[in-house]
């Protein structure tokens, strides 16, 4: 058998032979304080270039296959929860919130997703749920016609930009077509404690019966720094501390709701003939705005 | 050998406090200050580092034999990275509102210092077993601190817990008293962490630093 290497445990002296000596020559130490050192297992050098370009090839096709088989095996429970969220949002801006089952009542409330342009026209009188945010554009407006106890509410979708990334909502309408019924609100990655707070509810509950529209069709809802006046229809007191996430979110309506003001009109126009109960609108609305002063207050 | 065994245990127990990542080695500083102004997110943040540290712990002391030393470190970050997006997929199809929640804070995991660091110190070295308690007790040690720092920015800074809103119930506001902004703001957790530092150093004086 080949010379062993022994070392020393106390003072680390290395001695190369059959078996450990007697006494160790530095320290004096006895042989039982020596210990044979195990060779390294010849076979593959761990050290070697093609080690170890074959050995991150390897993992790296190891994990490659694991992701994508795991994202692929995942996928359609995943698009289920995007779309079942979808819907507890567009329900959720219709303050309908914590529902045991969403899909359900949205398939109850929601009559209608149409898709219409700026100029008010349908361009398609269902799919508008299908619509992915990047599609949306003037000529493909996404749009949500709900009927709670008789009325029609609409649903307008919005996106935009926060402080540190996207931000999202959905603003229903009452049969007006200008006086706010309710609003949703999410983020991406806003900071927690000010700029998320615009998912919060107590900064969406500020919304409802404010006026989205001005006489000629501009959006004139504001989220205005400092506080809204108690007199203004259409102000709403934004969050301290998250002045760039309010400036998105003023930015979202200002932006994507003004192209819905055409089609909204028609619909007011056209609304006598075909709705059947008129009254009651009248009476919600005035049921909803003292409300919300108080809250703006 | 014993499944506890008195190394064992201390591999678990030292990084809760004489240890500890964020206090002592002062590790993973950057997301103990960008997750802690709620409570909800630092704990969900807390469990999840303390589930991938294990779990990549782990791993790579399974295949700590077989690593090229020379690339040892892109072979760890590759499979903490798979495992991050591993659970945030898993996350996304099983507890969505989480997920949702989660947002960033779940591939901010990645960067976390505390996961490299005890990949190359300790399971490159050691056992399945300990390394598996070594990662839940590094884990653990790191959520404690976040849940600390997110308790007194969520009491001071927002007058909530858990989004309950506390201060309110107990009357406060009424009384003149007002929610400190400064809390909600990164510079609070970095003044928390100090605070806990001086304590524990206080409290221990074989930890102060000469």
């Amino acid at each position: 058998m080949a010379a062993k290497k022994y070392v020393c445990k106390v003072c680390g002296y290395v001695h190369e032979g059959k078996e450990a000596p007697a006494v160790c020559p530095l320290c004096k130490a006895a042989a039982s304080e020596f210990e044979a050192v195990k060779e390294a297992k010849k076979g593959l050098d761990t050290n070697s270039d093609v080690y170890a370009i074959l050995y991150s090839a390897v993992v790296v096709v190891i994990v490659a296959f694991l992701l994508a088989g795991v994202s692929s095996a995942l996928k359609p429970m995943q698009d289920a929860n995007v779309e079942l969220d979808k819907k507890k949002q567009i329900l959720a801006s219709l303050n309908e919130k914590n529902l045991p089952d969403a899909a359900a009542k949205y398939d109850a409330l929601i009559v209608a997703d149409p898709i219409i342009n700026v100029n008010g026209e349908v361009v398609a009188e269902e799919g508008g749920f299908e619509v992915a945010n990047d599609a949306v554009s003037e000529e493909n407006l996404p749009l949500y016609v709900a009927d709670i106890d008789g009325t029609k509410k609409y649903i307008l979708p919005m996106t935009g930009n926060g402080l540190w990334g996207g931000i999202w909502g959905y603003l229903a309408l009452n049969d007006d077509c200008n006086s706010i019924y309710g609003v949703y609100f999410s983020h991406a990655s806003e900071t927690p404690g000010l700029g998320a707070e615009i998912a919060g509810d107590k900064f969406q509950t500020r919304f409802p019966g404010k006026k989205v529209y001005g006489e000629d069709g501009q959006v004139v809802l504001t989220v205005a720094k400092g506080g809204a006046k108690a007199s203004e229809e259409s102000g709403v007191d934004a969050i301290s501390g998250a002045t760039i996430t309010c400036n998105g979110v003023n930015g979202m309506l200002k932006t994507k709701l003004a192209p819905y003001y055409k089609y909204l009109m028609s619909q007011i126009a056209s609304t006598p003939m075909v709705e059947l109960v008129p009254a009651e609108p009248v009476a919600t609305d005035a049921n909803v705005e003292p409300a919300a002063t108080d809250a703006a207050l | 050998m014993a499944l506890f065994s008195k190394k064992n245990k201390e591999s678990l127990v030292t990084p809760l406090l004489k240890e500890n990542p964020v206090t002592i080695q002062v590790l993973g500083i950057c997301s103990a200050l960008a997750v802690t102004s709620k409570l909800e997110p630092a704990v969900v943040m807390g469990l999840s580092v303390t589930i991938i540290i294990a779990m990549a712990n782990v791993i790579i002391s399974l295949i700590r034999n077989t690593i090229p030393m020379r690339i040892r470190i892109i072979v760890q970050l590759v499979v903490v990275a798979a495992l991050v997006t591993l659970v945030s997929e898993v996350l996304k199809a099983f507890a969505y509102d989480v997920s949702v929640q989660l947002s960033v804070y779940i591939g901010l995991i990645i960067t976390n210092c505390i996961l490299m660091g005890r990949l190359e110190a300790f399971a490159m070295q050691n056992k399945p077993w300990p390394s598996f308690l070594d990662g839940i007790g590094n884990g653990v040690g790191y959520a404690m601190i976040l849940v600390i720092v997110a308790f007194f920015r969520e009491l001071f800074g927002s007058g909530t817990l858990f989004n309950y809103p506390i201060v309110e119930k107990l009357g406060l506001y009424e009384c003149g008293y007002l929610n400190n902004g400064l809390m909600l703001m990164t510079p609070a957790a970095f003044i928390l962490i100090a605070c806990i530092v001086w304590y524990q150093r206080a409290k221990d004086k074989t930890l102060q630093e000469k």
